[in-house]
């Protein structure tokens, strides 16, 4: 660290310089005046440096944290690792670029996953710009990585339908009612892959990454429940995850809250299939892992902050 | 006549969906009507589309204040339907090689793809987030242990938020049973672990009762507007 | 293929428990109409609905209403518009003015026509403007961000939050709060109550915001439905009771009786 803060100097000095007027602020008024009329400002510049510090440290050390995968993170490493090659499998990516923070480090790990297990990977989407999120998963791990997976035979595209939930209710019992053709305009008929794929219970398992609204609580509803011999684990985002808690273990083989469930099984993933060096893109949520760290630490400092400031002020009322 | 007919078209279609639930040969129709919907609010979008061009072209021919955004609005707008429709950029399909207009207006290159992953994912992504910053200043200005009940919702809040982090790990690592024999009875109390307990058992409580007093009071909106107790939605008597 | 029933027996149980439900919210309906007096506990956030609007004519500014980012055919936007009615009638009478976007085109149109024929009760038909009530964009985030911009031009003195909202619900409440004004929200999406309760001034939790409707009108038969939900309730807890203890004694006795009506519970009823 300290040789990270010699060489990257000028970073400090503007780190420090940014808050040069708070302090001379709080030296002039004093601290507990200028805690009680803190400007809001203030508190986003320190989140900022929060959260940017740390993703600079990582970006120039390549140093992260430990990571001490959980049951959960276990679970759902263990349900895709459990499947043999050549098993089918569908994905669907419910997220758009607004979660894409949070949700695409596990949907990295999960495409990397399926690839080094080489089962057949079925992807779709319940919302609009999902596909734009699948074509950028696959353009980032299986073209550079995978180049022997082929599309159509290994991994097909099959694009988003609107109906929500109405779409998972339709392909659990006759896929192609709705899907005539995949992302690309192809027909059903002309994918390999497709051959004998008539439903969504066919499917060894169902790997959904959920932001909200269809997504994995729809899966839960009508795929998983319905039909108890399909397998579902989900990534799911920070806020949706303790709502999902209750249908872990039996609708829900694994669940991935937030970026700590992509860091735990990207850990998993990267361990068991990484090799020596593993690639930084496959390090994302490990990466994300600091800031969050620091931000919640500032955080928990703030509520101190306020909590001193809030019964400091009681006393002197009560005085 | 005017009230009478919607809250008629109400009841009936709404019975008979709920009927439709129990009678295996039209457990089908849910799906279909509510296909049915997403093609009426596609439709629908014409109006709302036409809404946004009326009121910002409006902005800008009265010179309020700000129609400098309007003509932004329109541009974009305009702009984004005009590559979408048209496929600007787009290469035809492998099957159709005759035909330009047959690629996918997503496809990586064109002009849609471009305006999607250098401005509408950037912007999308940057409002999202505002969200840590605003969670700063919400926790400095709400978070006050004032009652017994506070005292515990922040207690809690430190242990979920260590216990999200490197930092809950590090700071209870000792509690190993490999440090001492005893402390395999209190594994439960390592950050990380209370937090996954916390989150699991008394969340999930919590989350269940609002979860089930949330479906009670939507299964009693439901009823009083399908049997026409409830008419506000459509304008007042 | 052998041939269908006219019922789905696995969905005999569910079809009881609806009855049930249903039932006990029909009855207290009908026993409202017959005159039995129903009482409601107070609901401070909808107690405060008139104190917001009026503080909004005081200072000079506008109240904003956001009907939540969902479609019409989710049951907390049409619950919202319930609200939206009492507001826009308040606001007519008080002579404030109510801003209503939309991200969704059906939401305008509904939305329109429940403010028209709130300003038109209030007996104020000529204060309204169609612009009031406006189509924004469908993409949630857009949609907040121009929410955003609105509400740090206009300053609005009231922000009403009623319907279903995803992430964006600490963004607006904490602008809201940034501005000044008095908030008021309403969510059944338990996800944004906790961001809701902790930047507004008053929150409608889960089914206190399907209550509004009932509440604002304080017509016997919607009252009469709150206590029918009331029952409703008791029978859940009665069922969770004796789940509960079934499977609590079927885990201490290991009675294979005990466990086989566990079983039924879960694997007949509860699916």
């Amino acid at each position: 660290m300290g040789d990270f803060l010699r060489d990257q100097w000028w970073v400090v000095a503007i780190f420090i310089g940014t808050l040069v007027p708070l302090v001379r602020r709080f030296a002039s008024v004093g601290a507990m005046e200028a805690l009680r009329t803190l400007d809001r400002r203030w508190i986003f510049l320190l989140m900022l440096w929060s959260v940017l510090f740390p993703i600079y440290f990582i970006g120039v050390t390549g140093r992260t944290f430990p990571e001490l995968p959980s049951a959960l993170a276990h679970s759902t490493f263990d349900e895709l690792d459990r499947l043999a090659p050549g098993d089918p499998v569908l994905l669907s990516f419910d997220y758009d670029p607004a979660s894409e923070g949070e949700l695409q480090p596990m949907a990295t790990a999960f495409v990397k996953h399926c690839a080094e297990k080489k089962l057949k990977m079925y992807f779709m989407s319940l919302w609009p710009v999902g596909p734009q999120m699948v074509q950028n998963t696959v353009d980032k791990v299986i073209r550079p990585d995978y180049p022997r997976l082929v599309y159509g035979q290994d991994y097909v595209n099959l694009g988003y339908k609107s109906g929500n939930e109405a779409v998972i209710r339709v392909i659990t019992t006759n896929i192609r009612e709705l899907y005539t053709t995949d992302s690309r305009g192809t027909a059903m008929q002309d994918i390999p892959m497709m051959n004998g794929i008539t439903s969504v219970q066919q499917m060894k398992l169902i790997i959904n990454v959920s932001a909200g609204y269809p997504g994995v609580k729809e899966w839960v509803q009508y795929a998983a429940t319905p039909y108890a011999t399909l397998h579902l684990v989900a990534g799911t985002t920070g806020v949706q995850a303790p709502l999902v808690y209750p249908y872990v273990p039996r609708q829900l083989r694994g669940l991935l809250g937030a970026i700590k469930g992509a860091a735990e099984y990207e850990k998993l993933v990267i361990d068991t299939y990484g090799g020596p060096n593993p690639d930084p893109k496959y390090l994302e949520g490990l990466r994300r892992m600091g800031p969050q760290l620091v931000a919640h630490l500032l955080i928990i400092m703030l509520i101190l902050v306020a909590n001193f400031l809030y019964f400091a002020d009681k006393r002197a009322v009560g005085r | 006549m005017k009230r009478t007919v919607p809250l008629l078209i109400t009841a009936v279609v709404g019975f008979t969906l709920i009927g439709a639930y129990f009678v295996p040969y039209t457990q089908s129709w849910g799906e279909t009507v509510a296909i049915w919907f997403d093609v009426l609010a596609a439709i629908a979008f014409i109006l709302g589309g036409g809404n946004l061009l009326r009121s910002h072209l409006k902005r800008i021919s009265d010179q309020q204040s700000g129609w400098a955004y309007s003509i932004i609005v329109l541009v974009s707008f305009l702009g984004t339907l005009f590559v979408g429709l048209g496929k600007i950029g787009a290469a035809p399909s492998p099957q159709f090689p005759d035909y330009g207009w047959s690629g996918n207006y997503r496809q990586t290159g064109s002009a849609f793809w471009y305006s999607y992953q250098y401005a509408f994912q950037p912007l999308t992504a940057t409002i999202f987030a505002l969200l840590a910053f605003y969670i700063a200043s919400a926790a400095f200005r709400a978070f006050r242990a004032k009652n017994l009940e506070a005292s515990l919702l922040l207690a809690t809040a430190f242990i979920v938020l260590l216990g999200r982090t490197f930092a809950g790990v590090a700071l209870t690592a000792w509690i190993d049973p490999a440090n001492w024999q005893g402390f395999r009875y209190f594994t439960g109390l390592r950050l990380e672990n209370l937090t996954v307990y916390i989150m699991a058992v008394f969340n999930t409580a919590g989350n269940r009762a609002i979860m089930i007093g949330i479906a009670l009071g939507i299964v009693a909106t439901s009823l009083k507007i399908l049997i026409g107790v409830d008419r506000s939605y459509l304008g007042k008597d | 293929m052998p041939p269908m029933g006219w019922f789905d027996l696995n969905r005999i149980w569910f079809f009881g428990l609806l009855v049930m439900l249903c039932g006990a919210v029909l009855a207290y309906i009908l026993a409202a109409r017959r005159g039995m007096q129903i009482k409601v506990r107070r609901i401070a956030g909808l107690e405060a609905v008139d104190d917001a609007v009026g503080r909004a004519t005081e200072m000079g500014r506008s109240c904003l209403y956001i009907p939540g980012v969902q479609d019409m055919n989710d049951i907390q936007t049409i619950a919202s518009l319930t609200v939206l009615s009492r507001v826009a009638k308040t606001a007519a009478e008080y002579d404030a003015r109510v801003e209503v976007p939309t991200t969704r085109s059906l939401v305008m149109t509904a939305a329109r026509e429940t403010v028209q024929a709130a300003y038109l009760a209030a007996g104020r038909p000529e204060a309204f403007s169609p612009d009031q009530v406006y189509y924004v964009t469908d993409e949630q985030f857009g949609y907040v961000a121009y929410v955003q911009g609105l509400m740090v031009r206009e300053r609005p003195a009231a922000c009403f939050y009623m319907g279903s909202f995803f992430a964006e619900s600490l963004i607006l409440a904490e602008m809201g709060n940034g501005v000044g004004a008095i908030q008021i929200a309403g969510t059944a999406q338990p996800a944004q109550l906790p961001f809701f309760v902790a930047a507004c001034d008053y929150t409608l939790i889960g089914e206190e915001f399907f209550a509004a409707s009932a509440y604002l009108s304080g017509e016997p038969d919607q009252l009469g439905s709150l206590k029918g939900q009331d029952a409703g309730k008791l029978i859940v807890a009665a069922g969770i009771l004796t789940g509960v203890a079934a499977e609590t004694l079927a885990s201490l006795t290991g009675s294979p009786a005990i466990r086989s009506f566990v079983n039924f519970l879960i694997n007949r009823v509860l699916t």
